[in-house]
Formats: C-alpha cells, structure tokens, sequence
C-alpha cells in the first residue's frame, strides 16, 4: 500500500491520539501514581510515595491484633489467585465448548453461515446485566446460585461469543481444498482435524483467549449478582474500594496488580502461541 | 492390450440446485470411459462441463448419484479418498501453509505409517525429480506460483500412486511457465510411468500433452480419441468448434456415395464431404472445414469450389487470414501459409473476387 | 462437499446455542409471571386492562425506566456518531499516510483491548474527579455550576473504548481497497475532496457501518464504564437494573428487557437491510 507523507495524516489522527492519550494513557497514568497515594479522613487523595497500599495487598500487617509486629493476611492474595484461576477455567471452558460450535458454522452451507453467526450475536445485544439477572432463577432451580460454579457458569455464557468469533473467523478462512488434500494424502477425518484444522485455527484461539481472558479478570457484575458475598474477585475489591470503602489509592494499587497480571499472563501466552492476528478481524 | 486403470461406467452425478428448490442439476450425465494403464489421459471441455466433477468422482470427494467408478478392476463405493491409490494435484495447489515444504511432502507418507528413515530419502527424492532440492525448510508462502505447484507435484508422486489425478494444475501461472511445466510434466509422466488424468479447459494444452482426450460438454462425454483424431475428425459440431478454428457451412443432405456425401448448401450449390454417421437425405447437416484445409485460387471449376468476395485480409506473419463472403451471406476464413520463398505478397486484395475450396477428404459432414 | 458431519458435532452445537438461548427465554418467560416476587414462575399474570401485559404496562408508568431508557439511547447514538467519525478518520490515517508517532498511535488503539475495563473505568473516574475538583475550586463555581459526572462524561467515555473498534473495522475494508479507483476519478478530473466523497467513502461505507453497529452495541451493552463514569440524570438501562437487583425485582424488569430484546432486533433487521443495499 502507498503511503503519502503529509499533514493530512497528523490531521485526521488527532482526534483519536487527543481521546486515546486524554482518556486512556493519562487516566493509566493516574492510577500508578494514585497507587502510592494515601487517603485523608475524607476519602481525598493525598499524592505521595509510599508502598503501603501493595504491603496491604501482599497480606503484611504492621497493627495486628495479638501483639505481634508483623503478620500475614492472605485474604488479598487468595482473591488475586481465585481471580486468576476463574479467568483461565472461563477461557478453557469457552474453548472447549465453543470450538464444535465455531467448527459447525464455518463449515455449513454459506447461505446458512450468516444466519448461524446471527444467532451467536444476539444475545450480546440484550444487555451484559440483563442477561447475568436472567440466568439467577436458572442457578437457583439447579441449586447453584451463590456458588463458585454459578460464577463460572455465568461468566462462560457472557464471554463465550468473543471466543466463538475469532475462532470461526479463522476456521472459515481454511481452504477447504486442503481437507481435501490431506483425504487425498490419506488422513482420515481425525487425523486431518489434528494436523491441518487445529495448527491452523489456533490464530483463533488465541484472539479468542485475549478477548474472553482479559474481561473475566475485570469484571464484577457476574460475581456480585451470582456469586454472593462469598465469591469476591479483584474486581469486586476495586469497585468496593471506588465505592464503599472510599480508598481510591488502595483500590488503584490493586488496579495496577491486575493490569500487571493481566499483562504477565498474556505475554506469556502469545510468545508461545503469537499475537492472535484474527482480534483485527473482530 | 494394455489394462485399464480407470473406468467410469454409467456415471451421474447430480447436484442439488439452491436456487431451484428440489430441482437437480446433473454435472455429470451417464458418462462411460475407459482409462488405460501408463496413459496420459486429458478430459477437455468449458468450464462446467463436468470434467473437474468426474475427477473428484475418481478422486473420492464426491461419489457418483448412480453408476461405479472402478480403479484396476476394483469397484470404489463409497471408499473415501484416504483409502483410494489415487492422488490428486489440486487447482489452488492446496499446500498445507502451516507446514515446510518437507512436512508437506511427507505428509502422505507419514499417514501411511511409512518409517521416517525412509520418508527423509523419498521426499528429497521425489523433490529432486520436480528441481526444487534444498527447499525442504521453506514455507509454501515463501515460493513462487511455479514452485508450489512443482511441490503439489512432488506431494502428490511420492506416494507412487496409481493414478495421479491432476486439475488444471497449470492454470494460475503465466503463459511462458505453463509452456515449460507442459513439457515436463509429459516427461516426467514417462519417467514415471503412472496414469496421469488431466483435467484442462486449454485445447491447445490438452492437444500437446495427452495421448488421448476425452472432450466433455454440459456434462455429456462427447469424443474420446489421440490428439489427431480429435482434431482431424471431430464427430460434432461442439468438438469441430471448441477444439481449433472451424468454419460451418449449412446445407441439407442430397445422396451419399460410400462415405463421401453431397450436401446442398443453402445457396444452392452442392459440396461434397465426407461422414461415417447414418443420414437420411434432405436432413439439415453443418460441413465443417479447418480454415487451413481451405484455399484460395484466382480461377477453377472443380467441386467444392465456389466464388466469393475476399472482405478481410490479416497478415500475422507466418500465415495471412482472408475472410471470405461466399453466395448465400456464408463467412468463411481462409488461412494461407506464407511459405512461398522471398517476400509474401497476399494472393488477393480486399473487395476481390476469388475462388475459394477445399478437397473432399478435408470436409466432414456433422449433424445438428 | 458431500461429506457427512459428526453427529457428535451436531449434538454439542445444538446444546450450545441451546445454552446461548436459555436464559433469554427464561427471562422473556418471566416477564409474564404472576408472582411479584418474580422467585418462582406462578402462572400467566392477568390484571388490569392489559391482561397478561400487565408487567409491559408497567414500565411506561415507571418513570425511572423511561428515563434509564432514553438515556441509553442518547449515550448510544451520540458515542456511535463521534466513535464512527473519529475512528474512521484515524483508520483512514493509519491505512495511507505516515506521520510521526505513527506507531505509537497504532499501539495506543490495542490497549483497550489488553487492558481490563475496569481499569479504564476507575482510571478514567478518577481523571475527572481530579480535573472537576481542580476547575471547581480554581473558578470558585457556584454549586449548580459546578462540573460533575453525567452524560457528558459518560459519552466522552464509551467513545474512547468505541474509537479503537471502529477504527480496526475500517481499516480491514480499507486494506482490500483497490487504490487504482481513486486514480482513475483523478484522472476523469475530480479533486481530493469530490474523489473522498464520490469514490472513497461509498466504497468504504460498508465498513464505516460495521464499525457503527460495533460502536452502537458496545456503547449499549457496557455496564463496567458507565458505572464509574455516570452520575445525575445519565443512568442507563444496565446501571438501572443492577440497582434493582439489590431490592426487590418485579417482572417489570423482565417485561422492561423483553421490549428491549424486540426493539434492539427490529433494528437489527432494519440495519441489515440498510447494510445489504450499501454494500
């Protein structure tokens, strides 16, 4: 593609680098340096440089009950952990239950593809909160509301569709010459899926573990209306921080622990299986 | 004698038509063909003609509606393709782009369970035989249009099939490539030995490659024959037009002498021809006669020679095309060789009035 | 292909969409319930005028609902508009010419996509807490003049995770754009701007759509954002229902869903049509 140096170009970006930079990077900005602030009795932030907020995280106490100097609460790192291990269960699970699904539309007629992939969509249109409300009385009629599964039930079903996608997006691109020739090299129906369909959808796979990975460790409305209580995630942690208990700086220090998770997690991840090239598709 | 390889009997193929609910569609109508053992053998015909249908039918991806497609004696059914002793060379190649060159190559073997100390030798042999040694660590992406389809080639013949099933192979790359892959592809099949079956939609390609070709039209084998045969004596008038230049002279059948035929032209001039077909006199028939079979003299009155008015004239070097309006509005060419010595001058001139013929043997008379 | 699929293929797709499908059934089912309580479904409610409606009937008398409504819609229509343009404009930027802190502006487009929204969302709280607060107390504002968290902010808030998405979009169908046309108009003597108008955006319309529609869905669907960034009078739809869900939650609710799971879909079908014609 030709490319033309000009001030055109300068021109018609800046209003996406003004949004992108004023709403994105200086608010990212906020929160690290908010992260070692401290609160006034008014809940007002005071900027300063202290690490108190990530010693809290970490579960060492200076003032504990019986006397001691130093003790250890692991009630944060337990909620960092549960937090971690129910992104990657949602991310497994919308794998494995949404792969057949994918496989089937990318592989049905044309005509009923558009259709099929319709009917993935609409459900996201109804609402994130609406669709977390509906499945309460579902939980409750299994006995599972409030529980751990509940959580994870309810999180497989909002994120599902954003692994559904990208997988299928790279699953149709397959010439469906090449199943042909490995039949014609003869590769019987599993042994084509495991040597040509799997290696070349995994693009999908892993676009679709960015996009169902990363919102499950932010969010906070499936484990507060499912969940109870009982099943707290870092995103309840800073909402509550934001909201109830009114500390700004301890809720950002756990924003930063997350974005750090987040980060370490996914760079893991795509410098095994490389950066999901289909996310520009979805 | 020699065995046969491939046999088609009674083969239909229908499709479904969306667009017509219900309604079939048969891309292949019962087609009976014989292929012979170490064969180069063509199927020739337009684009849905039927011929890509019945290659898949061999081939395995698609199973005929009736009729059985035989491999040495060996009725198929419904075995699927990855028990066929076929393989095929794919239109679009169709390289597995995930994998080197290597792997692709290999692939046929390891599916077979063939021993990976042997699998190393055979694919460095069978690359060797299609010149791209050394490029086993490549990706398809990393290759030229020519060079995938040289490895398509290799993956296919490593597995020493029995029939090697080709799709127009040729058709993505340039005219210049196509000329030089056509040569080496005929050399390495005699090389090789094995059956070849080529799907193509290029007369002139089916003609220098095959030693028989079997032309196909709306899904109905029209003519099987050697390239001259097919040429010289076309048994329709579909043949006659799609393989060459032909011109079409129409007339109805007055008597018949042996194989040789009088028809009486529209204009009312009588031509002789020769057919081998059961007609019935007064029957509307088509004479067909290749342009370079006809010619062009200043003056004679022996049969099949007839006045005309020269209305075009194109010199394309080694021959000069006329265009020849004859009595009754019918447009012949004319194509003269120049291979008079010194400089070619035209044996006419635009608005001339010629005499324009051609010999008994050359003519053949078709029916509608 | 006459190749036959896996039952087992079948079967576990058919579950899926069934999974895909059940609550809204469950919910729509809901929204006809009998029981105020709304727990356990007691038979089809049939009070007042509107019968078995008597929930849909409800909402137009809740005030609340309307106006949660219509907020929803104002935030999404004017994001999707401002998004479309600037996201448009970017990808048209980012496709065609090169300019300084181009990498860096294609980098920053990714982060919504690895960052968590909720850190977006607290970060994002938090600048406008600090810049209200700043401009308050600077210009000394009169109580009702003050700056606060509203719809302004909410709509300058669901653009910039919007922009990101749009733009991608576009810049797939600018991708396969055959620049040849846009010489070809030059040559037949049109200008920059009647090329833009006449070649250019026509055939990147359909992407400018999808990107829209994108725009449109997110804006409609996001809780996470708006619940930082939303404060007096710009409520949403899912900010209203998740404050109901600490009290008691009547069928109004389901009814209140129900209508908007039908008028999203009408404009859906609407939309594809407008989108098949462009394209």
């Amino acid at each position: 593609m030709r490319e033309s140096k000009s001030v055109q170009g300068t021109l018609l970006a800046t209003p996406a680098m003004l949004w992108m930079i004023g709403l994105l990077i200086v608010p990212l900005i906020l929160i690290v340096v908010t992260s070692f602030g401290q609160r006034d009795p008014d809940g007002n932030v005071i900027y300063t440089f202290s690490l108190h907020n990530y010693i809290r995280l970490a579960g060492i106490k200076t003032n504990c009950g019986d006397g001691a100097a130093v003790c250890f609460d692991s009630l944060y790192l337990r909620i960092l952990v549960r937090s971690v291990g129910l992104a990657l269960a949602t991310t497994l699970l919308t794998i494995v239950l949404g792969y057949p699904l994918a496989y089937y539309v990318a592989r049905a007629p044309a005509r009923r593809r558009n259709m099929l992939l319709f009917l993935i969509l609409i459900p996201l249109w109804t609402n994130f909160v609406i669709r977390v409300y509906a499945w309460i009385r579902i939980l409750r009629a299994f006995d599972l509301l409030y529980t751990p599964q509940a959580v994870l039930v309810g999180m497989v079903y909002e994120f599902i569709p954003f692994m559904i996608l990208p997988m299928y997006t790279s699953l149709e691109k397959i010439d469906p010459s090449l199943y042909e020739a490995a039949a014609d090299l003869g590769a019987n129906s599993l042994r084509t899926f495991l040597k040509v369909t799997l290696p070349l959808s995994l693009p999908g796979v892993v676009a679709g573990t960015l996009l169902v990975f990363v919102p499950v460790m932010g969010t906070f409305v499936v484990s507060d209306i499912l969940g109870g209580k009982q099943f707290e995630l870092v995103g309840n942690l800073i909402q509550g921080q934001f909201l109830d208990a009114r500390d700004p700086t301890f809720g950002s220090a756990a924003s930063v622990i997350l974005m750090g998770m987040t980060l370490i997690v996914m760079i893991i991840y795509t410098r095994k299986f490389g950066f999901g090239e289909e996310v520009a598709i979805t | 004698m020699a065995a046969i390889a491939v046999e088609l009997r009674d083969v239909v193929k229908e499709f479904a038509e969306p667009e017509k609910k219900g309604e079939a569609f048969a891309a292949v109508n019962h087609v009976n063909l014989q292929i012979n053992d170490g064969e180069f053998f063509s199927l020739l015909g337009p684009s849905g003609c039927g011929k890509t249908t019945s290659l898949r039918m061999i081939a395995g991806f698609e199973l005929p509606t009736s009729g059985e497609v035989f491999i040495h004696g060996k009725a198929m059914g419904k075995t699927p393709p990855y028990q066929r002793p076929v393989n095929t060379v794919f239109q679009s190649y169709a390289l597995f782009p995930h994998l080197t060159i290597f792997d692709n190559v290999a692939f046929g073997l390891q599916m077979k369970g063939v021993s990976q100390l042997e699998i190393k030798p055979r694919v460095q042999e069978a690359l060797a035989m299609v010149r791209l040694p050394g490029y086993e660590k490549r990706k398809p992406k990393q290759l030229s249009g020519g060079q995938q389809q040289r490895v398509a080639l290799a993956r296919a013949l490593v597995n020493r099939p029995e029939v090697l099933l080709l799709d127009e192979p040729l058709g993505a790359l340039d005219l210049k490539l196509r000329k030089e892959m056509q040569l080496e592809l005929k050399t390495l099949q005699r090389e090789v030995g094995i059956t070849f079956i080529y799907v193509t939609h290029d007369q002139e390609e089916a003609l220098t490659m095959s030693d028989r070709i079997a032309v196909m039209n709306r899904g109905k084998l029209l003519q099987v024959g050697d390239s001259s045969g097919i040429y010289e004596s076309p048994n329709c008038r579909f043949v006659a037009d799609f393989i060459g230049d032909t011109n079409f002279i129409t007339g109805k059948v007055h008597s018949r002498h042996g194989d040789t035929v009088s028809v009486e032209l529209t204009s009312g001039v009588w031509v002789e021809a020769k057919s081998d077909q059961a007609l019935n006199t007064g029957q509307s028939v088509t004479v067909a006669v290749r342009p370079e079979k006809m010619h062009i003299r200043s003056g004679t009155r022996l049969p099949n020679w007839f006045e005309g008015r020269v209305t075009n004239i194109v010199y394309i070097g080694t021959d000069t095309h006329y265009s020849v309006r004859l009595p009754g509005d019918q447009l012949v060419r004319v194509r003269e060789q120049n291979d008079m010595p010194g400089y070619s001058r035209p044996l006419a001139n635009e608005g001339d009035s010629v005499w324009v013929g051609f010999a008994v043997e050359s003519a053949r008379v078709l029916v509608e | 292909m006459s190749r036959r699929r896996s039952p087992w293929l079948t079967l576990s797709t058919i579950l899926v969409y069934g999974f895909l499908y059940l609550p809204i059934v469950v919910l729509v089912v809901f929204a006809f319930n009998s029981s105020r309580q709304n727990v356990v479904f007691e038979g089809i409610v049939n009070r007042d005028a509107c019968g078995p409606f008597y929930w849909f009937c409800r909402v137009f008398q809740n005030q609340d609902a309307l106006d949660a409504s219509v907020n929803t819609l104002k935030i999404a229509l004017t994001s999707t508009v401002l998004s479309t343009l600037i996201g448009t404009m970017a990808a048209l930027a980012l496709q065609r010419h090169t300019f300084k802190l181009k990498l860096f502006a294609e980098a920053s487009l990714y982060i919504p996509i690895v960052i968590p929204e909720i850190v977006m969302g607290i970060g994002i709280l938090v600048l406008f807490n600090t810049v209200f607060r700043f401009v308050n107390t600077t210009f000394d504002l009169a109580p009702a003049q003050r700056l606060g968290l509203g719809l302004g902010t909410v709509i300058i808030s669901h653009v910039a995770f919007s922009v990101p998405f749009v733009t991608l979009t576009v810049r797939t169908r600018l991708h396969s754009f055959d620049r040849a046309v846009e010489e070809a108009a030059a040559d037949l003597g049109a200008n920059a701007w009647t090329t833009f108008r006449r070649i250019t955006l026509p055939l990147i319309m359909p992407g400018v759509l999808a990107g829209a529609m994108l725009a449109f869905t997110l804006s409609l669907d996001d809780f996470i954002i708006t619940f930082f960034t939303n404060g007096p009078g710009s409520t949403t739809l899912p900010i209203y229902v998740y404050g109901l869900l600490r009290r008691t939650v009547t069928p109004e609710v389901n009814a209140l869903s129900t209508m908007w799971i039908l008028v999203v879909l009408a404009a859906l079908v609407v939309s594809n049509r407008v989108q098949r014609r462009v394209a």
